[in-house]
């Protein structure tokens, strides 16, 4: 396991320098991601001015959501690149090279990639997140402090996992990626929002089959004294936040599937 | 005890069939054929510690197949591969650990690392304790001449230059086994017979088991002695180089200078190759014609300066193969 | 004209190998339909002013943006970025023809056939399912449809400044990451342009992006009447043409440095 997250670092270290290549690009590359993610906020901004509250919930406690659920995805946009980008891998033929070697396929493909970029997300996400804390948090406790990092930590395992499952659908076709984009990018997109607005499929995709809402409004919830939410109580709240690790280890394992299957058809 | 040991290995794909024309692509939105393919169609063979094995056929004939098979990372449908004791397949991680494997076309290297730190990145995957990697690393230098360009990122080598270094890289960790899928294609002159006579001595005086596909038929000749020809999937010939010669019957050439450049010169056994002024190239079987039954026929019609016999080169038997199995 | 009628239709018909894309397409299309429509249905849902659209009228623009979701601008064109990039772009000098015609023409092949595979079968799942209303008159249709046309050259224009960009980038990341967020805000990919603040609208009005995608919605919804297409046809044709003559004076530039570089 040491020996995995020391060769993990080796690797992550080799692709952020061939990263660092095209300084030009590279700087505008990041401004422009925080320009874009940027954007994102401007618009929730602009319709609270015009409308005042989404059903309900003031724009502050929108943006204890849109905080968590941004800084996770952030994080786990940034160690997930290697799987994010792995079609193109496949399509090269170059996973053929990674199972030649004596080491975890996961691992090797973790370590080929990191996207210093995705961190112009993290800016927003903690500004916007910021923001909520002053406005709202005034009589948080350590606990709840904890809760939080939590929320965010287990939802980067969350999006982490679901770039894992798509990397594993590169196994079977590398056309029609966007639909796992549907999962991670549309994923955040939902949990920026308190779910409760959503339909009762979408509630129920996102709390029992994607864990986002476990990560995100069921603790937040709890933290802005809402009572019980989509049907789920107060004290399961609490520990919702462990369905982030436990999905992404099924993801894993959903890859070593795919691994298999990989090697039976050599496609 | 064998080495590899494979016995009726199968592997079969899927190919999307596609139509033409702008109809056949909207049509194909809706409903797609498909054609299975039989890649490897029970293939056995087994190779002793020690051989330098030449693995040929025509493109898409199943060579890299079953090279993908024995490397662990590819599962066949059926039959059985034994490498060192263990199924490639069934323990990829073990088995991998203990074979060399360099693809022509693709490098194993980090394309803008330096060689040095992409060897030294490779010593830890295959967890080779530094003082051995040391070691090991500074023979292979010396002998592949690569010291010049350990600092440079591999983006900036020449083909050549890239080959020596992948070589290096796959035996970092000492394997007893090496595969190796055309490592001289697309290289120069000079680089050729350098790679050639590494293998031969990593063979001759290291032991390592070496197989060897190619489309380069001066590799087979000069380096193994047992090549083995697969074509769609099937096992044609396995031996050595010279019972492929004999497997389309042990062609012979005859080449005439004639006296004269205009006349015709035909035999009802024999087939004309070529034909350039008064150089005449025949070409024929002993099994239906004898050399000197030939010669006579011919002399008592045409006057001739001078005449040679020699056996056909091999990659117009190969190619004479090939055209057979495809015309077949 | 040949060889570019050529180049659109081998490309098109490329593209509709993908089937799997398609479909993938058409769920994810579908997905944000449904996540976008709870959302300004929840915006709503409280509003008790009346806003300068309705949610009705928001519905149907969200799900056209869905099913129209390719006339955005948003990526390059993926063989005219490698060619860029490997340095091929020699070769195409070479072509008989005039380079960025053909560039024009991939990108238009490039958003043709993807628009024609999920507008077709999204428009009847939204019209049936998801509360898409269909255009308040024949008009109106017919207005939507030569805006959408109009579009999509303006579309293509845009993308083509991206490529020839590329002849002085290399790697179209860095401007693409500049360009989208100004393209998703002021084409109404984002919120619909209607609802944006009042003080910036007249901003939206002049800029380009409009014509993308909002202004060929609201034609069909009758948010704009049929009657005024005019205005939004020659807003778009004033744009394209301006985007056009800019793109080529910029690749003659650029052709040239690639000339002194020696390729």
């Amino acid at each position: 396991m040491s020996y995995s997250l020391h060769l993990y670092g080796r690797l992550i270290l080799i692709a952020l320098r061939s990263r660092m290549q095209y300084p030009a690009s590279f700087v505008m590359q990041l401004a422009g991601t925080a320009l874009l993610t940027g954007t994102e906020f401007v618009a929730v901004w602009a319709l609270f001015a015009r409308f005042g509250t989404l059903a309900g919930w003031r724009l502050e406690e929108v943006c204890l959501f849109y905080g968590m659920s941004n800084l996770g995805y952030a994080l786990a946009e940034c160690l997930g690149e290697g799987f994010d980008k792995f079609a193109q891998q496949v399509r090269k033929g170059d996973f053929d090279r990674l199972l030649l070697r004596p080491c975890s396929t996961s691992m090797q493909v973790a370590g080929s990639g990191m996207d210093p970029m995705r961190l112009g997300r993290l800016v927003q996400g903690g500004a916007v997140l910021a923001y909520a804390a002053v406005s709202l948090g005034g009589a948080w406790d350590w606990l709840e402090i904890g809760l939080i990092i939590g929320c965010i930590l287990s939802g980067a395992c969350v999006f982490v996992g679901l770039l894992v499952l798509q990397a594993t659908l590169c196994f079977w076709t590398i056309e029609s990626l966007e639909i796992a984009n549907v999962l991670t990018h549309g994923g955040n997109e939902a949990a920026q929002f308190p779910f409760d607005i959503y339909g009762p499929g979408l509630r129920r995709f996102f709390t029992f089959v994607v864990p986002l809402a476990c990560v995100n409004i069921l603790p937040g919830a709890v933290l802005l004294e809402r009572g019980p939410t989509l049907g789920i109580p107060a004290w399961a709240s609490w520990g919702a936040p462990l369905m982030g690790p436990l999905f992404f280890l099924i993801s894993l394992r959903v890859w070593e599937f795919g691994v298999r299957r990989y090697r039976s058809t050599g496609t | 005890m064998p080495q590899i040991v494979v016995e009726n290995l199968c592997k079969s794909y899927r190919v999307a069939v596609r139509k033409p024309g702008m109809w056949g692509a909207i049509r194909g939105v809706a409903s797609r054929e498909h054609r299975v393919v039989q890649a490897l169609d029970s293939v056995s063979f087994e190779i002793d510690e020690g051989e330098l094995v030449g693995y040929i056929g025509p493109n898409g004939a199943g060579k890299s197949t079953t090279v993908k098979a024995l490397a662990g990372i590819l599962v066949p449908d059926s039959g059985t591969c034994i490498v060192r004791g263990r199924t490639p397949w069934r323990e990829r991680r073990a088995h991998v650990a203990e074979i060399g494997v360099v693809f022509g076309q693709r490098t194993q290297l980090w394309w803008d690392l330096p060689v040095r730190e992409s060897f030294e990145l490779l010593g830890e995957m295959y967890r080779v304790p530094k003082d051995r990697l040391r070691r090991t690393l500074t023979e292979l230098v010396d002998v592949l001449q690569i010291a010049s360009v350990l600092d440079q990122p591999v983006r900036q080598l020449s083909l050549g230059q890239r080959m020596r270094c992948d070589l290096a890289a796959s035996l970092l960790h000492t394997p007893p086994i090496l595969f190796l899928d055309e490592p001289t294609i697309g290289l120069d002159a000079i680089s050729k017979p350098a790679i050639r006579e590494f293998v031969r001595r990593q063979n001759r005086e290291e032991g390592v088991t070496v197989i060897l596909t190619t489309h380069d038929l001066d590799d087979i000749e000069s380096l193994c002695s047992r090549v083995m020809l697969i074509a769609s999937g099937k096992m044609l010939s396995d031996g050595p180089v010279s019972a492929l010669r004999e497997a389309v019957g042990g062609e012979r050439r005859l080449t005439l200078d004639l006296e004269d450049t205009h006349t015709e010169v035909t035999h009802a056994a024999a087939r004309l190759v070529s034909r350039d002024g008064a150089r005449v190239v025949l070409a024929f079987r002993p099994a239906e014609v004898s050399t000197a039954e030939l010669i006579r026929s011919i002399t008592d019609k045409h006057a001739i300066k001078d005449l040679t016999v020699e056996e056909a080169p091999i990659e117009e038997i190969v190619a004479g193969i090939y055209r057979e199995i495809e015309g077949a | 004209m040949r060889p570019y009628l050529a180049v659109f239709e081998a490309r098109t018909r490329m593209l509709l190998q993908y089937r799997a894309a398609a479909l993938a397409g058409i769920a994810t299309q579908i997905y944000w339909g449904v996540v976008l429509a709870a959302i300004f249905t929840a915006f709503f849902a409280r509003s008790a002013a009346v806003q300068p659209m309705s949610l009705s009228q928001t519905i149907t623009y969200i799900w056209l943006g869905q099913a129209m979701l390719a006339l955005i601008p948003w990526n390059v064109e993926s063989e005219t970025r490698d060619v860029i990039r490997t340095g091929s772009v020699a070769y195409e000098l070479l072509r008989p023809v005039d380079l960025y015609g053909l560039w024009y023409a991939r990108v238009a092949a490039a958003r043709f056939a993807p628009l024609v595979l999920r507008a077709v079968p999204l428009f009847p799942f939204a019209l049936l399912f998801f509360g898409m209303a269909p255009p308040v008159s024949g008009a109106s249709a017919s207005a939507w449809l030569a805006a959408t046309l109009g579009s999509l050259l303006l579309g293509c224009a845009i993308t083509n400044l991206v490529h020839v960009s590329m002849l002085f980038t290399v790697d179209p990341n860095g401007v693409l990451r500049l360009t989208i967020p100004v393209v998703m805000i002021f084409s109404g990919s984002l919120i619909p342009l209607p609802l944006m603040p009042e003080w910036i609208q007249g901003l939206v009005a002049f800029l380009p992006f409009g014509g993308l995608i909002d202004s060929p919605f609201r034609l069909y919804m009758g948010h704009i009447p049929a009657s005024d297409a005019w205005i939004v046809l020659l807003h778009q044709a004033v744009w394209t043409c301006v985007l056009v003559c800019i793109g080529r004076s910029a690749l003659k530039r650029g052709v040239h440095t690639l000339v002194i570089h020696g390729g």
